[in-house]
């Protein structure tokens, strides 16, 4: 059991206050404030010295060291000398090396208080600012697609085969247990109100359009987002607190040859045939609603599947799934680009990928919603 | 060895935005030296290093390779200067998604007209150059941190590079490994007749590699010595040069044997 570390405040004879530690002075047992020195020191005028005892001391660690220094601090704060000569050598030591170097006063960051306008000032230039970067960054992946066209782009072919896999079949069970839910649940929606017109056969136009126009690009875009744009962010975050893409570049090889290139063009073959598989996968959902819901037979709700789309439906969503492609590939590359050199920086840029995937990803399906409604598609 | 400028810094200020890191940096690296970019820590090495290299802008003043000035060069110009580095980053930095063979293999199936065979064979003759030899299918992380090391080096040396620029070599390694380092370095620059750059503070190196140096300050953000660093470790002056090269011994006496131009004190101090 340790003793309760205690401080004995006297006063000498010859006008001194006297600071004896008494016990075991250990950090498990709580910091020893000022205040009772403070007190004595008030109710004392005309002190000339502060002296230390130590002899009944046990055990002391940094406890007993802060506390020392503090009452050193507060001596030359008061002008009253403090004589050190009391203490045990082992503090001695580490209070002077704690002292040796003064602190640096403009070294502590203060986060002084920013003026309203400032802020929306600051807010407005770093706006400004990313949106330049975004634009130079997808003026050089444009320079690299000329490039490639000219067959003059240097990636590894090796590289892009893999990415062909990895953001094509890899992605397929997450694609069809999403899709397959998804059709499921526009079926089950449009079942409970088309049901009360006697209309059930409709719901497989419902669901066809559905997922052709909207949600099998949609939802495929949404999953590649969240799973190869992520990818590609930290992928290349990674790289370039490696500085791998330092050496890419000392070499003379252009990074977005390099990586982006063939990331893109990855997900711009793969995205189309992920969104069909959606469509697909999607139709099958509602046919189970139909089938197993609305007694509707295989044949009645494929046939009627049949005659509710068409080639432009079906070419709508692929078109946009190319877009959508395009978006995640950039926003995860262009991300992974900016980061900074550390990991929480890697972490950073992979959420920022996501996030400026999907909004773009929703942006443009709005756009494009309102564009084919004006062109009549 | 009559001295041939191979790069030169002209009053060259690094800064990031308004941060200014170093100022006013005049130095000369001849050909074949082994020059030394030395300084406590945190005083910008590295980013001069990636001024060099020609991987930051300088905020003004030139970088000369053999009288061309880098920055003012043609984009492609600056690639061809570019190519004929050979650079060890900090870390390695190989490329973590290829084997160690297919590192090495990347500058040369880019830059020479070699088939896969005659590729494969000077794979295997960079490896066993650095002792990594039979470690050619290995991925950068099954390998040890000295391992990479030196097959950053084999990558650096792969098209048998003019400069080699060598970023805290023996950083992380244990004594010998890094002796063994500096030994590879010195035979590289015997051999190859390469000019070597290299940043670092580890004084064994210091002494054991470099004919040439610069040392930075990062209280006055300028080079306060450059020449030879035995020279400077005798004819030098300045307190913060002759701390930094005797571990801050104090006691050792200036001998003021070396040539006044050893150490010219181009600080404003």
């Amino acid at each position: 059991m340790l003793e309760s570390p205690k401080l004995n405040i006297s006063r000498s004879a010859d006008d001194d206050l006297v600071i004896g530690f008494e016990g075991s002075w250990r950090i498990s047992q709580g910091l020893h404030s000022l205040e009772d020195v403070e007190k004595a020191i008030a109710s004392a005028p005309g002190l000339r010295r502060i002296v230390f005892d130590s002899g009944k001391l046990t055990v002391w660690d940094s406890s007993l060291v802060s506390f020392v220094i503090k009452v050193l601090d507060f001596g030359r704060d008061k002008n009253i000398d403090v004589a050190r000569d009391g203490l045990p050598e082992g503090v001695l030591k580490l209070v002077s090396l704690a002292t040796a170097v003064p602190e640096q006063k403009d070294a502590r960051k203060r986060a002084a208080p920013i003026p309203f306008l400032a802020a929306i000032g600051t807010g407005t230039l770093k706006i400004l600012s990313s949106t330049s970067e975004m634009v130079a960054f997808l003026g050089e992946t444009s320079l690299a697609f000329l490039k490639f066209f000219r067959g003059k782009a240097r990636f590894r072919r090796v590289d892009l085969v893999l990415f062909i896999q990895e953001c094509g079949a890899q992605a397929l069970p997450i694609v069809s247990l999403i899709s397959v839910l998804v059709g499921l649940i526009l079926a089950f929606v449009g079942a409970v109100q088309l049901r009360m017109f006697g209309a059930q056969i409709y719901v497989a136009d419902l669901v066809a359009i559905g997922m052709t126009r909207e949600m099998g690009a949609m939802m495929s875009a949404i999953i590649m987002a969240g799973r190869t744009g992520a990818a590609f962010a930290a992928q290349l975050g990674t790289m370039q607190v490696n500085e791998e893409i330092d050496a890419l570049q000392t070499l003379g090889l252009s990074p977005v040859e390099f990586l982006v290139l063939p990331r893109t063009i990855a997900l711009i073959l793969m995205m189309p045939l992920l969104c069909l598989y959606a469509n697909f996968m999607g139709i099958l959902g509602g046919g189970i609603i139909g089938v197993g819901m609305l007694n509707l037979s295989l044949i009645e709700y494929f046939t009627e599947t049949k005659h509710a789309i068409n080639i432009v439906d079906i070419n709508a969503g692929l078109f946009k799934s190319v877009v959508f492609g395009v978006i995640i590939a950039l926003s995860g590359c262009m991300r992974g680009m900016q980061c900074g050199r550390s990991a929480a920086a890697v972490g950073v840029a992979t959420t920022s990928a996501v996030v400026t995937a999907i909004v773009f990803i929703v942006v443009f399906d709005g756009l494009f919603a309102v564009i084919f409604d004006v062109l009549g598609i | 060895m009559n001295a041939q400028a191979h790069i030169e810094a002209r009053d060259l200020t690094m800064a990031y935005g308004s941060f200014v890191i170093m100022r006013d940096l005049n130095f000369t690296i001849n050909r074949g030296d082994i020059f030394i970019i030395m300084g406590g820590s945190g005083c910008g090495k590295s980013t001069l290093l990636r001024h060099l290299v020609g991987l930051k802008e300088p905020a003004r003043g030139q970088v000369l390779y053999d009288g061309v000035s880098f920055w003012e060069a043609e984009l492609e110009a600056r690639k061809q200067l570019m190519r004929r580095f050979g650079i060890l980053y900090q870390s390695g930095a190989l490329w973590s998604s290829m084997t160690l063979a297919e590192n090495i293999a990347l500058p040369l199936d880019e830059y020479t007209d070699l088939s896969s065979n005659q590729i494969q064979e000077m794979v295997s003759l960079k490896l066993a150059l650095v002792g990594l030899a039979g470690f050619e299918d290995f991925y950068p992380s099954e390998i040890s941190g000295g391992m990479r090391k030196r097959a950053g080096l084999a990558r650096a040396m792969a098209l048998d590079a003019d400069i080699l620029f060598f970023d805290e070599p023996s950083a992380g390694l244990d004594p010998i490994s890094a002796r063994r380092l500096d030994d590879l370095i010195l035979e590289l620059r015997d051999s190859l007749g390469a000019t070597v750059v290299v940043v670092t503070h580890e004084l064994a190196s210091i002494f054991a590699i470099g004919n040439n140096s610069v040392f930075l300050d990062a209280d006055t953000r300028t080079a306060i010595a450059t020449g030879d660093p035995h020279k400077l470790l005798t004819g030098c002056e300045d307190p913060k040069v002759r701390d930094f090269l005797t571990r801050g011994e104090a006691g050792v006496a200036p001998k003021r044997a070396g040539p006044a131009e050893t150490c010219r004190v181009t600080g404003r101090l």
